[in-house]
């Protein structure tokens, strides 16, 4: 019965002469998001609503299309806080009015003795009956039709939606959306993206803000395997459901990790190795546009994750880098990574670089100026190494 | 250079395979169980497919039956017969080493009621003929047992196995999972006292997607697949003809050079396991010579993880398996049959398995102990602290 969608946004509402370019966005988001799924959609803004009214390909009018399906990738995008699917009547007086209320009541609900309350909102004000007394009128209507039924205008189990515009859309489901603000309308950021479980919630928390996100991974091929770079292409993936394309630069890392291994001490190798990774992932940040590095850091997570160890890999960069997870315990970065699908992948047991070769008791308390002479050491060949990385890295596009 | 040394894992098919397959897909398309002219060549075809692969293992050709390949044979064995002799047991015996498509069957089978008894190995891989013949019961109804580990080589005692089954009682049935023997040595199982035999076609240059089991006539077995009632109604399913045909032309052509592929492949191994031994801190699990399957290799390099190497190996055109093939996506890396080896944690975590094929050669096998040479003082300089 419902070919249409009404959208609700929440925080965009409040955005003021820019409010056109966030619903832009969103818009753009929305057939994004919409392309793969079984159908044909047409999405559209009218008066301060965005609408998306469904078909088939064949038959945009009547045809069926995936509406589960529809209503799963609607909620991959953000800036979306409501889904409500709605029947979309011709207006044809009010008698006709109260007959589509009591057949979208009878199709929709098991109706037994529910409580529900009507509310009425006149956005064409050349509608001739006040929204008051079109709430009297229906709820008369639909008391005749369903006796068993009662009003209850506090708490209604059945709170149903009439809105009057050019045409009248009933709808009293609304199903909640990921909330947010539309990808593309912040900017956009580097995301250090490893195999676990944390970068890619980091990636999600930080698109959920509007931000569009790249990625880089570090590879060490022959200590980490082809099919560890394609579960972070497919972590990626997972992400780009929720963040649009996302440029995925893959950076072979062995011969900088193998070079550090050999001139600095091993309890300060993984310290020295983020350091370089957050300047190689600057590089890739400034030359595509990208305004901040993110992380899936949480503080005393791991020995590298400590305040000393933060502030020592945090010391190289010039542009901010943001770490959405800073205060999450893993159980709810595990919560969330189950939630968007990325935790199955994320536990394959592939090897990723940062553990290759991790010291028994990794320093957990840098003093910065001893990293610095550490990497003093590294100044013969460093230069040239991460040159070759940086020339030789490949970029993915993934969608 | 290149050196194809998983060979365990699956073969390259042959041309004249694959133009057998290729014939039967575009002229012999028929279906055998239609009535007309196609359907009947099509029948025919796979009647010589039958019987080409009757001849090698010298059985009727009654007693052979296309499958999927070798899961579906061993599952169909074990499920199928368990299923039509309940009633005269619940009781099954198997090796602690089998396939996973051994071993997931007898878990689900323990599931539904039956007991299984899982023979443990000495250091060779091989189980005790006594300890076989303890664990027999009563109610025992079937044994399975593989003739060559897929890891680590070891060839199971089978004739002898068969034997102290039928002493001590003839009416229990012995599955025999043969894919790593088959195509490799002669298997009779007439003479083995062998009831079921699985077998595949990839693993001897032939196509995927098709194997066979051999059934003793006098077995009482159940069908897995219903359906159209193919194949006397004991396996359902539009014949897969191209896939037979092939599996027959692999068959024929791996029985036909049998002595002198040995010969090659014990020259191989002989030349692989001198070389493995000269290099620093190697352990070979395989027994040498013909105390194993001449085609199979296994050793660790302590010191270096297996997957590490196989990378590194690869990166230089090497392919080679860390465990079996079958059983790299586990969540646990480490092999199950290695573990039930007894080896040294170090060694399990850094074991290697080269496999040949028809088609490996010496100079494939200079190469890769030369790629061996060269990486693993590099590779063992890099390790965790």
């Amino acid at each position: 019965m419902f070919r249409t969608f009404l959208i609700k946004y929440g925080e965009i509402a409040i955005k003021g002469k820019n409010r056109h370019l966030f619903e832009d966005a969103l818009v753009k988001q929305i057939c994004h998001a919409l392309r793969p799924v079984d159908g044909k959609f047409h999405v559209y803004k009218e008066q301060g609503r965005i609408y998306i009214d469904c078909g088939s390909q064949e038959d945009p009018e009547n045809g069926m299309f995936d509406f589960e399906g529809t209503v799963e990738a609607l909620k991959c995008v953000f800036g979306i806080v409501g889904i409500c699917p709605v029947l979309k009547v011709e207006d044809r007086g009010i008698e006709q009015l109260g007959t589509d209320v009591i057949g979208f009541l009878e199709q929709a609900y098991d109706v037994h003795g529910q409580t529900f309350k009507v509310a009425a909102r006149r956005a064409r004000k050349s509608y001739p009956i006040e929204s008051m007394e079109v709430d009297r009128v229906l709820g008369g209507r639909i008391l005749e039709a369903f006796p068993q039924m009662r009003v209850d205008v506090h708490e209604p189990e059945i709170m149903l939606h009439v809105e009057i515009r050019e045409k009248i859309y009933i709808y009293s489901k609304i199903i909640p959306g990921p909330g947010g603000m539309p990808v593309g309308t912040n900017g956009k950021a580097m995301l250090l993206l490893s195999g676990g479980i944390d970068s890619p919630v980091a990636g999600y928390m930080i698109c959920k803000r509007g931000v569009r996100i790249d990625a880089t991974y570090f590879h060490a091929p022959p200590y980490t395997s082809e099919r560890a770079k394609q579960k972070v292409v497919d972590l990626a993936r997972r992400i780009a459901k929720y963040a649009g394309p996302i440029d995925l630069h893959v950076v072979n890392f062995t011969d900088i990790q193998l070079y550090i291994y050999d001139q600095c001490p091993h309890d300060e190798l993984t310290i020295i190795m983020r350091r370089y990774m957050m300047r190689i992932a600057e590089h890739f940040a400034k030359e595509t546009g990208s305004l901040a590095l993110v992380t899936g850091e949480s503080i005393g997570q791991v020995a590298s994750q400590t305040m000393q160890s933060l502030a020592a890999t945090n010391e190289v960069c010039t542009i901010p880098v943001f770490r959405p997870l800073i205060g999450f315990d893993k159980q709810e970065i595990v919560n969330v990574a189950e939630r968007i699908d990325t935790y199955e992948t994320s536990i394959l047991p592939y090897e990723d670089c940062c553990t290759i070769f991790v010291a028994k008791h990794p320093v957990t308390k840098p003093n910065l100026n001893v990293i610095r002479r550490s990497e003093q050491k590294l100044n013969e060949k460093i230069d040239e190494l991460v040159r070759t990385a940086i020339e030789t890295t490949e970029t993915i596009r993934v969608w | 250079m290149e050196a194809y040394l998983d060979n365990s894992a699956t073969t390259r098919c042959t041309e004249s395979v694959r133009d057998a397959v290729v014939r039967a897909m575009m002229e012999d398309y028929g279906n055998p169980s239609s009535r007309h002219q196609k359907g009947l060549d099509a029948e025919r075809s796979l009647r010589e497919a039958r019987e080409t692969l009757a001849r090698t293992l010298r059985v009727s050709e009654k007693e052979i039956y296309f499958t999927s390949g070798a899961t579906e044979s061993n599952n169909w064995a074990l499920i199928g017969a368990a299923a039509a002799n309940r009633r005269a047991g619940m009781h099954l015996i198997t090796t602690a080493i089998e396939h996973p498509a051994v071993l997931m069957p007898m878990q689900y089978l323990q599931e539904q009621g039956f007991r299984v008894t899982y023979l443990p190995v000495d250091s060779a891989g091989q189980i005790s003929l006594d300890d076989l013949e303890q664990a027999i019961c009563d109610d025992t109804i079937l044994v399975s047992i593989m003739y060559v580990n897929n890891e680590v080589g070891a060839i199971e005692p089978i004739a002898e196995a068969g034997k102290r089954i039928r002493a001590r009682n003839p009416r229990i049935l012995f599955h025999v999972d043969a894919v790593q023997a088959y195509g490799k040595m002669p298997v009779y199982p007439k003479t083995l006292g062998v009831d079921m035999l699985s077998a595949s076609a990839h693993k001897i240059h032939g196509p995927k997607g098709i194997g066979f089991l051999y059934i003793n006539e006098r077995v009482k077995i159940h069908p897995l697949l219903l359906g159209g009632g193919q194949q006397k109604g004991m396996r359902s399913g539009t014949d897969n003809v191209p896939g037979a045909v092939g599996l027959a032309q692999a068959a024929k052509e791996a029985y036909a050079n049998l002595e002198e592929e040995r010969r090659h492949f014990l020259e191989l191994k002989r030349r692989l396991m001198e070389g493995l031994a000269a290099l620093p801190q190697v352990v070979i699990h395989s027994q040498p010579g013909e105390q194993g399957a001449a085609h199979i290799v296994s050793a660790a390099f302590p010191g270096v993880r297996s997957e590490v190497l196989l990378h590194a190996l690869e990166e230089r055109g090497v392919y080679v398996s860390a465990g079996s093939a079958c059983s790299s996506n586990k969540k646990q890396p480490v092999s199950a049959v290695l573990k039930e080896l007894h080896l040294r944690p170090e060694l399990l975590e850094s074991t290697l398995r080269f496999s040949f094929g028809r088609f490996t050669t010496a100079e494939e096998i200079d190469y890769c102990l030369q790629t061996l040479a060269q990486l693993l003082p590099v590779l063992r300089r890099y390790t965790r602290h």
